[in-house]
């Protein structure tokens, strides 16, 4: 167990990186506390994988310094890194028996047989899979396979740290839950430090104490689930997270009113006056309609049930615009404003969240 | 689901039938018409029975030549086999060396059989001979023509020289084939080299390896040209193996009749042999999944 710190890191899968765009993962200082569990949030290709692969010592970076504990291990092989790893598709042995390929780990580490025994005995029970320890691995389903693979990433109790990749893409969703649960508990129990990859805003939300959101290889906010979803630190979290996503509106804001296509909008806030490219960010939980004469005038497309609530998509001026709205509310004809709540609205100045003024 | 009987359907295979019939049939069949038959010349045949393959079977010439095609096929597989696999693991994965490798590896393979012999026939001849000038000038005894150790060795050699190509280039493909994600996960599980190939890379290749050993096993165990080329099946009959044999009996002496019951039994080996060895492999597979 340990305290992974990432210095300056940063790497390119190009010889010679030349342009800020070259790199797959851009320069990046972070801490990962030790016995926390992270998720690791973003969409495909945004640098997640590379950044596991780098702390677990597969890829070494084009620049930087990964500490553990603040001992240097950049130059450290995987092997001398004491990391578990669990791939997105499965790995197994396809010759062994499951109970050979949860001992592997250990046995390659020259662990105790007697201790190797209970220890896969223990695993077996956590993953399910007490009944076929004795089978060989390569008839399997994909779904056992993976769980082996799960077993094999859990097997080692002294590791420094555990990372996922995307490890339930293959598994039923029933299977998913419980595999994340016994994930949860075990990491209740050991107080491993975890990192978990995936673009399942669920997956992360429900894994992880803290949730890290990567977008085009560069970490835009680290938080708790609730920061992510109150105040996105970029619009890419705000559109990513949330379902449907934050809304988001190209505004001209001035102190605390913003002018968006024409209609004016009281922020409630003052917010200076931002420069660049300036949106105005509003979750449709915080966004409802209105017959009045306030708000932005809209053309309702669609109205979509999901049970709990009720998603309106509407238009204006050619944006997309959700709104989310009670299940037992009427939605009449004559309601063709969108009113923002004041608590839930956000700058942004090129993409990047404005701080609004203490007053 | 009803199906539709309609008998005319049979005309369908008409043309693979005829074709099977003209091109494997046929030309089997005058074999075993030969077969169970005498002559004393003039075209005038009698019925022999089965005595042609009694006599075979009682043959000590047929056996030895047997005998010795089965070292053959052994020690060139024994070789081979491993031997192509080393060479595929060495070779780079991808880039520009990688091209080129596959490029020089399969060069031998184009290469005519009776001209590979012609190439070993002279290159291992001590006169004029890199090979065998080289060897003689070292103080090395080698004369193919005359040296029943040498006449293996060179035949073996030129055999590896010409075919490991094969094994490592099919071991190859099926090594490329193998996702990063098990070579990760195996430094993750801190798996040592050797347990890489037997965990890994052994269990992957293992299906176009079981093509590779088939196709060389069938393949010596017929060979012909190479050797009839080099050595002629000499010194004395410690080069002669079933083919070699075969087509002295059939061409030299014209005993058509033991000829072809040689040739029926010959085939029925080869088929057999790779019947069993297929069916066990297939089975070790099966059983692995249960």
């Amino acid at each position: 167990m340990a305290k992974i710190t990432l210095e300056n890191l940063a790497h390119s899968y190009l010889p010679n990186p030349k342009h800020e765009d070259d790199y797959a993962l851009k320069e990046l200082n972070h801490d990962w506390v030790d016995g926390e569990a992270y998720a690791l949030l973003g969409s495909s290709g945004c640098g997640k994988s590379t950044l596991l692969n780098i702390i677990s010592g597969l890829l070494h970076p084009s620049q930087g310094r990964i500490l553990f504990n603040d001992k240097d291990v950049t130059n450290a092989p995987t092997t001398q890194r004491n990391i578990a790893q669990v791939f997105q598709f499965p790995v197994v042995y396809d010759t062994m028996t499951v109970r050979d390929n949860l001992a592997f780990p250990l046995r390659n580490r020259g662990a105790d047989p007697t201790y190797i025994k209970d220890r896969v005995q223990q695993i077996a029970a956590m993953i399910g899979m007490e009944d076929s320890l004795n089978h060989k691995a390569r008839g399997l389903t994909a779904d056992a396979k993976q769980k082996i693979s799960l077993g094999r990433g859990m097997v080692r109790e002294d590791v420094n740290a555990l990372l996922f990749d995307e490890p339930l893409t293959v598994i039923d969703p029933h299977m998913k839950w419980e595999l994340r649960t016994q994930l949860k508990s075990l990491h209740h129990e050991f107080g491993h430090t975890m990192i978990y990859v995936t673009h399942d805003q669920t997956e992360a939300l429900t894994f992880a104490d803290k949730v890290v959101v990567m977008y085009d290889g560069r970490v835009v906010q680290m938080g708790t689930p609730q920061e992510l979803f109150e105040t996105p630190e970029h619009t890419f979290v705000g559109y990513f997270i949330g379902s449907p996503g934050m809304n988001v509106l190209a505004a001209e804001v001035q102190g605390d009113t913003a002018v968006i296509g024409g209609t004016q909008i009281a922020l409630g806030k003052g917010f200076g006056r931002p420069a660049g490219n300036v949106e105005l960010g509003v979750r449709p939980e915080f966004t409802s309609l209105s017959a009045g004469d306030a708000g932005l005038p809209v053309t309702i497309k669609r109205v979509e049930d999901v049970g709990r609530h009720k998603i309106v998509r509407a238009d204006f001026q050619g944006t997309e615009i959700n709104i989310l709205a009670g299940e037992g509310e009427n939605i009449s004809p004559d309601m063709n404003r969108v009113v923002f709540d004041n608590a839930g609205i956000n700058v942004y100045s090129n993409s990047w969240r404005v701080a609004p003024e203490v007053a | 689901m009803n199906k539709t009987v309609n008998q005319k359907a049979w005309f369908l295979i008409l043309p693979v039938l005829l074709l099977v019939a003209f091109s494997a049939v046929i030309p089997l069949m005058t074999v075993v018409n030969y077969s169970v038959q005498d002559t004393f010349g003039q075209n005038k045949f009698f019925w022999a029975g089965l005595n042609w393959f009694k006599e075979m079977m009682a043959s000590e010439r047929m056996w030895d030549a047997l005998g010795r095609q089965i070292a053959f096929s052994t020690i060139i597989l024994a070789i081979e086999i491993p031997l192509g696999i080393f060479v595929a693991l060495n070779m780079p994965k991808k880039g520009f060396w990688a091209s080129t490798c596959l490029i020089l590896m399969s060069l031998p393979l184009l290469i005519p059989w009776n001209v590979v012999g012609t190439i070993w026939q002279i290159f291992g001849r001590v006169d004029i001979g890199l090979l065998g000038y080289t060897l003689a000038a070292m103080g090395i005894d080698y004369n193919y023509t005359q040296d029943f150790y040498a006449a293996w060795a060179t035949v073996i050699v030129m055999d590896v020289w010409h075919w490991t190509s094969l094994v490592a280039l099919l071991a190859y493909a099926g090594l490329q084939s193998i996702p990063d994600a098990y070579y990760q996960a195996a430094k993750i599980d801190q798996a040592s080299r050797w347990k890489v190939f037997r965990f890994i890379e052994l269990p992957k290749i293992m299906g176009v390896l079981m093509i590779a050993i088939l196709l060389r096993f069938m393949d010596s165990f017929m060979i012909y040209t190479e050797p009839f080329v080099v050595t002629g099946g000499g010194p004395g009959n410690s080069t002669t193996f079933l083919s070699i044999d075969l087509v002295k009996m059939a061409l030299g002496q014209f005993d058509l009749g033991p000829a072809a019951a040689f040739s029926i039994m010959y085939y029925l080996v080869i088929l057999l042999i790779s019947y069993v060895f297929y069916t066990v492999m297939t089975n070790l597979d099966k059983r692995d999944g249960h």
